[in-house]
């Protein structure tokens, strides 16, 4: 069963004006994501990073349109698979890569791993790990915007998967009966873990659960950083017009498994390889130099840059200790007093 | 000032005391602001602070526990009413997954200063799925801190404290307790969390109860005093973090301990006290430590099992004069 981008077509948004400028950011960041991740696959296989890791290989052009097309006074929320987000938000190479490794030099001090990342500072709202959860928390972020009156709104990111809970209906009726500044995306990479998108609902379109509830919602090419920025560009304005929710699905791919563990074997090579064929990077590199917005020598720059970026972070990761002992009894509770059971 | 007023008013007034004081503080949950409460206990608060601050949500606990850690996490101080904390299982994965390990998870980049709120324990004959105890539950859980009492004066400022805490607190109340009466004053106050309270002094051994088993506790300390056995009894109202302080100086008084807790024996909070009794008071013990729960069953409806499952008076009785080697 082939969940897929390019079968059933996707809206890809009101057209708007994307400068040379925006299109070369776009590129840099996924290509720093994607790299960033490929290096810290091979350290995963070095065993330098241990637990869970699920990268976000294929999915780049989702983080990419997002943020050019909201402000970092805007919030996001998401699940696991969150180091292309984080990164995207403003986290450092080097605090996201020490974090993988759990050093206390790492973006939460080497205490959350691969599947949390939070930065207050960057209004990123961290990797939840249980999936669905952070659905209404992201309501709730939003309610809290809406509470102080600003025209903020909070991007709450979920999988296909995640689309299955109850926790999401709950947070879409009270979030549409409250009229939140929420920003609901989907990033349907067709499988939640191992089972396709078909296999969990009788309604494969996942866009149209918010149908149910009087939401604006739409299906984006999610290959597309255009896409994805000018669906959400057009969602944004919606949302802070005080209109309330308007959900996403963002019909994207991963090329690995599920996580490193997950050899990704219920899907056929023919499918990978028709999302690889249309890899958000490559075609927009290709764009680039076609479209004269960047010479080869450009290209190289940035690629040279990146690499030295990831080169960096790993050479930082590993230089960098790992949490003292005493620190297991930081961070648990704001009351500097608390007295632990030992 | 004092006066006498009920549980549901002292809690009242500590939320309506805090909301005037930060703005930053609101209600939620099932029924809080135009029913008034489904025990009353927000009874007019929808009209002093408005639709905005006091907020009727759909019945749909996992997602509205969502917003409001989602909330506390983004700067508000939220208060999340549950309907029972029987209905508050649904959102137990927003309870344990986020509020207690937002701190820990962000490594301090992000709290969640929540208080979730709502009664706890058996309450008439409501049967199976209406009549159970969480504290255990909740207070295994590191991240989260968890109250339970019904003393007016004591809840009035535990929730004051509570609210302005700025960890995550569960807050168990009772709800065949909430016309409870109890000497508040007008004037303002807080209790801190963490500490028991030592209601009454004694010398033949120590009873260690909370929430509304205090009721049966006092009683049974009454009786026991006609019989010439004068008993201190402590109330915990905190149970995480646990005042194991006052337990074991009593205990080394005493020699002798019962614990009476509504909730289940397996792994619950007697379980714990015995432990703690029994490594900080070995020596002093003359006699073992003994509980007095409800009966490690289903409660069912029927009223002669209902009084068949829950501690009361003479089962205190009897515990106390097992430890006292009395014949009952």
């Amino acid at each position: 069963m082939a969940p897929v981008a390019t079968k059933k077509k996707a809206k890809s948004g009101n057209k708007s004006k994307v400068s040379k400028k925006t299109y070369l950011e776009w590129y840099t960041l996924m290509l720093r994501i994607r790299k960033f991740e490929e290096r810290a696959l091979m350290m995963y296989g070095q065993q330098k990073i241990r637990g869970f890791c699920h990268v976000y290989i294929g999915q780049e052009a989702v983080a990419a349109g997002i943020e050019s097309a909201i402000t970092k006074d805007d919030c996001i929320v998401t699940a696991y698979r969150q180091h292309g987000i984080a990164i995207g938000r403003g986290v450092s190479s080097d605090a996201a890569m020490a974090e993988l490794y759990g050093k206390e030099t790492g973006v939460n001090k080497g205490k959350g791993g691969s599947m949390h990342f939070f930065s207050k500072e960057h209004n990123y709202f961290g990797g939840n790990g249980i999936v669905g959860a952070q659905i209404p928390i992201g309501a709730g972020i939003a309610f809290a915007e809406k509470y102080r009156d600003t025209k903020n709104l909070c991007v709450t990111m979920f999988g296909d998967g995640a689309a299955r809970q109850g926790a999401l209906h709950e947070a879409f009726n009270m979030s549409m009966a409250w009229k939140l500044p929420v920003l609901y995306i989907c990033e349907n990479n067709g499988y939640a873990m191992g089972t396709s998108v078909e296999r969990t609902s009788n309604v494969p379109d996942i866009y149209k659960l918010g149908l149910g509830y009087e939401m604006p919602c739409e299906a984006v090419d999610g290959m597309d950083p255009e896409a994805v920025h000018n669906a959400i560009s057009k969602a944004a304005a919606h949302i802070r017009a005080g209109k309330g929710p308007y959900f996403l699905e963002i019909k994207t791919y991963r090329y690995k498994g599920h996580s490193v563990s997950d050899p990704g074997k219920y899907r056929s090579k023919d499918e990978v390889k028709e999302y690889k064929d249309r890899d958000p990077i490559n075609v927009l590199e290709k764009k680039l130099i076609k479209e004269k917005m960047a010479t080869e020598a450009a290209i190289k720059k940035i690629k040279d840059a990146v690499k030295a970026e990831v080169d960096q972070a790993v050479k930082f990761a590993e230089e960098s200790s790992f949490p003292d002992a005493s620190e297991l009894y930081t961070d648990n509770y704001l009351q500097d007093d608390y007295p632990f059971l030992t | 000032m004092s006066r006498e007023i009920q549980l549901r008013d002292a809690i009242r007034e500590a939320m309506s005391e805090e909301m005037r004081r930060d703005e930053s503080v609101f209600l939620m949950g099932e029924e809080v602001a135009e029913y008034n409460g489904a025990y009353k206990v927000s009874k007019g608060m929808l009209d002093e602070f408005g639709a905005k601050r006091v907020i009727d949500t759909p019945i749909a606990e996992l997602g509205f526990a969502g917003i409001g850690v989602g909330a506390a996490m983004n700067g508000l101080k939220p208060i999340v009413e549950f309907m029972t904390w029987n209905f508050a299982v649904l959102a137990f994965d927003q309870i344990v997954n986020n509020a207690a390990k937002t701190l820990s998870q962000s490594a301090g980049a992000f709290s969640c200063p929540i208080v979730f709120r709502g009664p706890s324990g058996s309450a008439g004959q409501l049967a199976q799925q209406h009549s159970q105890t969480f504290e255990a539950w909740l207070a295994n859980c590191p991240g989260l801190k968890v109250i339970s009492c019904i003393d007016p004066y004591d809840t009035k400022g535990l929730m004051k404290s509570a609210i302005r805490d700025n960890d995550p607190i569960c807050f168990m109340e009772s709800e065949s307790s909430y016309g409870f009466t109890g000497i508040v004053p007008e004037e303002e106050y807080l209790i801190p969390i963490g500490k028991a309270a030592i209601r009454r002094e004694g010398t033949d051994v120590t009873l260690v109860s909370f929430n509304k088993m205090m009721i049966e506790v006092n009683t049974a300390a009454d009786e026991l005093a006609k019989e010439g056995i004068s008993a201190e009894v402590i109330d915990l109202r905190t149970i995480r973090p646990l005042d194991h302080h006052t337990i074991v100086e009593s205990v080394k008084k005493t020699n002798r301990i019962v614990v009476v807790d509504e909730s289940w024996p397996f792994a619950g909070v007697s379980a714990e006290i015995a432990y703690e009794v029994q490594k900080y008071a070995f020596d002093y013990l003359d006699a073992p430590v003994v509980r007095v729960n409800s009966a490690d069953v289903s409660l069912p409806y029927a009223p002669t099992l209902v009084s068949e499952y829950l501690p009361n008076p003479r089962k205190i009785i009897q515990a106390v004069k097992s430890v006292m080697y009395q014949k009952a």
